[in-house]
């Protein structure tokens, strides 16, 4: 990235980070109390969505985990049991499933190297913003390659 | 009226170990980024190995199994996904049952639950890998890998 568009976006996005505790003088006049503190740094922000994300992916990987196993140990019963419950895979909806899978485990492994580095590298959380967009483009530019291949599989026979 | 005194705050004293602490939740968090790092690698090749290479999951069934499980390279990958996954979730499946289950025994019956089940999947998917046999003597020879000796 060049310096001269890095200093000329520096003034907005420092105003977009403007740290907001508490409530804000509008609603000071109001009775109502309000149910959750005002934007921060953190909350609605990036880090948040992101740290929501990835528990909603690992939770999600977690349990196809389970079933994975459990299928693959059908290699143990027979040939004719793994085949069979193989093929109940081998269909469009879970081929479009199989899409889903990889791009939630590629953004849970993408966004888990960018936590790696925010907490390992010193210039980690001054980066974590832009670290994010680069998982997002990583992961268009993974994801690609792979639903084009993968969906040519599962349709194409 | 009394001078107005300063009112001598006693130096905060953290010892270095409180009693019957320990750095469990430290070693936790440690093994999440290294097996993190790990799985990344070993799930990316699992999955270019299985889904892109080739005919894709159109390829999937017991004779491809077997032809990998055949080579020690890919029982000790397997080996190590399931126990890095496993052990990875597990940890993360931890974290989040202490966040939101708030009441003492609901959350102590949803880590026994979880433990169990890890532990079921652990000893089972080991158990697979190398008890595995991938040519069972009375199976039908078109579904083996090719390597099988010849009924």
């Amino acid at each position: 990235m060049n310096a001269g568009r890095a200093s000329m976006r520096r003034p907005a996005r420092l105003a977009a980070h403007r740290v907001r505790t508490g409530p804000t003088s509008r609603s000071e006049g109001k009775a109502r109390v309000p149910k959750a503190p005002a934007g921060t740094l953190y909350r609605g922000r990036e880090g948040m969505w992101s740290w929501v994300a990835h528990r909603v992916t690992g939770v999600g990987i977690f349990f196809f985990l389970f079933a994975h196993v459990l299928d693959t140990a059908l290699v143990r019963v027979s040939p004719e049991a793994y085949n069979e419950v193989i093929g109940t895979y081998k269909n469009p909806i879970v081929g479009v499933m199989e899409v889903g899978l990889v791009g939630a485990v590629l953004f849970h492994a993408l966004n888990g190297l960018r936590i790696v580095l925010i907490d390992f590298w010193s210039e980690g959380p001054r980066h974590q913003r832009r670290m994010l967009v680069g998982v997002g483009a990583l992961w268009v530019a993974l994801m690609a390659p792979f639903v084009v291949r993968h969906l040519s599989h599962v349709f194409g026979g | 009226m009394a001078m107005p005194t300063t009112p001598s705050v006693p130096a905060p004293r953290t010892p270095r170990r409180l009693r019957g602490r320990t750095n469990t939740e430290l070693y936790a968090w440690m093994f999440m980024r290294v097996s993190g790092v790990l799985l990344v690698v070993l799930i990316f090749g699992h999955l270019f190995v299985n889904l892109m290479v080739g005919d894709g999951i159109n390829a999937l069934d017991f004779a491809f199994v077997a032809g990998k499980w055949a080579s020690p390279f890919w029982q000790i990958w397997d080996l190590m996904m399931l126990w890095l996954a496993m052990i990875h979730g597990t940890n993360g499946l931890r974290t989040i049952i202490n966040d939101y289950a708030e009441r003492d025994q609901l959350r102590f019956w949803l880590k026994v639950g979880l433990y169990t089940a890890t532990t079921v999947t652990i000893v089972l998917g080991t158990l697979v890998i190398f008890t595995f046999d991938p040519c069972p003597p009375d199976a039908a020879a078109e579904l083996l890998p090719s390597f099988c000796p010849a009924p």
